[in-house]
């Protein structure tokens, strides 16, 4: 593997309360390289504000400070505003959780892919139409004429969530981060989905990083997890290995978890207390 | 007697047909599972039968007694809802204490506050919950205040639609646990709703496969846990929740 695409040394989040500065994100480090990241944890973990501050979505009064946030030689701290903006959905983009939130409704599916490119290259107008074709093609929807033409109220779940990735990935991104980008799905969409984006991302060489509270969906994947627990990394492991994690919390949540052939009579529940007083 | 029996029962939404021919029974004390994707009508079969707002034509039955469309306090005090999402269901002003006071209310019953007490223990929940507002409580602890809302009438049946799909791994456990254990101890006929085959595991007896709005299958669990589902969409719905392939 080459230089790691992707620096985060001792990363903090913080937002002010009542009660003074409290920090979602405790100092987390990662590195992420051409694979595929997992981060799992359950709401309020911090997990997708780590996702948010890496693209400096986090707004004042939240304060993200970090010794290291760099991204392929550019640190993302010193950038001014418009400078991110080169950098958000060109080099880096993310896949939000809900096609039915994050889709602008009153603009056609075409016109927003196109956006995409519009906002970040300068190609002729046909050349754009027929990137965001094939761009459709690509993540499975059969007929990206007409689909190009409708609405996001006109489309399913699934394809919503299929266009936002098609969206997210016209302007070859370096970097994909996907925020729970299945959970509004239904099961045997969701597979789908995640297939497609797979595909996509290891076709390319891209970089992801997969935000979940699904362990058996991000260890299937992934190739690498972090685990998160009320804003700090708690465990870091191989996907394959998962199994075999040590740290009670990802133990707890890997018991807690209804198996298929399920014999238990009833199911271990977190016992917190465990590692929040160390 | 079997505690829900449908049989040939098409629900429509206006024009549009959203089950076709849907039969099946529950047998009292079981806990029967409704799995298929969404649009696939399993919420819609759960609030024909509550009465909620749909029109059906067919026959739908609770506990030997024939539904009519709509709501009546009787089959209220029988069988009861809970619905998916605890940040949605509950009345965001007014407190536990006036939600799980009001069913008794409207059916005039007494002894209110030892009830509600009562209920609070069993659902797992400390008594200062009792005056505060939904706002001050997680997710799980509302899903837990929405379970016990339903059972404060003391209902024999309990419809459940995706009752733990809103919340994390850990708190689903929890509420897992709690229905599995108040359906030991009132002996209390489940019908749930869900997507989760693994939950359907957990807690299900038996389960119904239903896509496009036809039941395409009916099994026992076990046919579940060993991945002997007969239906090829149900194969599919088994292997895309992480079943091994057999």
């Amino acid at each position: 593997m080459s230089a790691p695409l992707l620096e985060i040394e001792n990363l903090r989040v913080s937002f002010p309360t009542q009660q003074g500065r409290v920090e979602v994100v405790k100092g987390i480090s990662f590195t992420l390289g051409r694979e595929r990241l997992g981060i799992v944890g359950e709401s309020g973990s911090g997990k997708s504000m780590t996702g948010r501050s890496i693209l400096r979505l986090i707004r004042a009064p939240g304060r993200v400070t970090a010794d290291r946030l760099r991204f392929s030689g550019i640190d993302l701290l010193a950038q001014s505003e418009r400078q991110m903006r080169a950098i958000r959905g060109a080099r880096i983009s993310m896949v939000m959780q809900d096609p039915k939130f994050s889709l602008n409704p009153v603009m056609t599916i075409g016109a927003q892919i196109a956006e995409a490119l519009v906002a970040h290259t300068r190609l002729p107008r046909r050349e754009i139409a027929q990137r965001s074709r094939d761009m459709l093609q690509a993540v499975r929807i059969d007929d990206p004429d007409r689909v190009m033409r409708l609405y996001p109220h006109e489309i399913s779940g699934g394809m919503g969530q299929r266009v936002m990735i098609a969206m997210m990935l016209v302007p070859e991104p370096d970097i994909l981060i996907a925020d729970e980008p299945t959970s509004a799905l239904d099961v045997s969409v969701q597979a789908q989905v995640l297939d497609i984006m797979d595909e996509l991302v290891r076709n390319k060489g891209m970089g992801l990083i997969l935000i979940s509270h699904d362990l058996d969906l991000v260890a299937r994947y992934c190739d690498r997890i972090l685990v998160m627990n009320s804003g700090k990394v708690v465990e870091e492991c191989v996907a394959s290995q998962l199994s075999e994690a040590r740290h009670p919390y990802t133990r707890g949540l890997l018991a807690a978890m209804p198996h298929m052939d399920e014999t238990r009579e009833t199911l271990p529940v977190l016992d917190r207390s465990q590692w929040e007083a160390t | 007697m079997s505690a829900i029996s449908l049989d040939n029962v098409d629900i429509s939404y206006g024009d549009t047909k959203v089950t076709f021919g849907a039969s099946f029974d529950v047998a009292a004390g079981e806990s029967f599972g409704l799995v298929g994707e969404s649009g696939s009508g399993k919420s819609t079969i759960l609030r024909a039968i509550a009465g909620l707002g749909t029109t059906w034509t067919g026959a739908i039955s609770v506990l030997g007694k024939p539904r009519r469309q709509g709501i009546d306090k009787t089959f209220a005090r029988q069988c009861q809802m809970v619905f998916q999402d605890p940040y949605g269901s509950l009345h965001p002003r007014k407190t536990i204490d006036a939600t799980l006071g009001e069913p008794l209310q409207v059916h005039g019953i007494g002894n209110r506050g030892n009830r509600i007490e009562a209920m609070l223990e069993a659902v797992g929940l400390d008594r200062r919950f009792r005056f505060r507002y939904p706002h001050q409580l997680s997710g799980g602890q509302r899903q837990r205040v929405a379970i016990a809302r339903a059972l404060m009438l003391e209902p024999k049946v309990l419809l459940l639609d995706e009752p733990t799909s809103a919340l994390d791994v850990s708190v689903q456990a929890e509420i897992l646990n709690l229905l599995k254990r108040l359906r030991q101890e009132q002996n209390l006929t489940f019908l749930m709703v869900t997507h989760n085959l693994p939950v359907v595991s957990f807690l299900c007896d038996r389960l119904a496969v239903m896509r496009h709005g036809r039941i395409i299958e009916v099994a026992d669990v076990g046919l579940l846990k060993s991945g002997k589902l007969v239906d090829p969409y149900s194969r599919e719905l088994y292997q895309a929740s992480g079943g091994k392939s057999s």
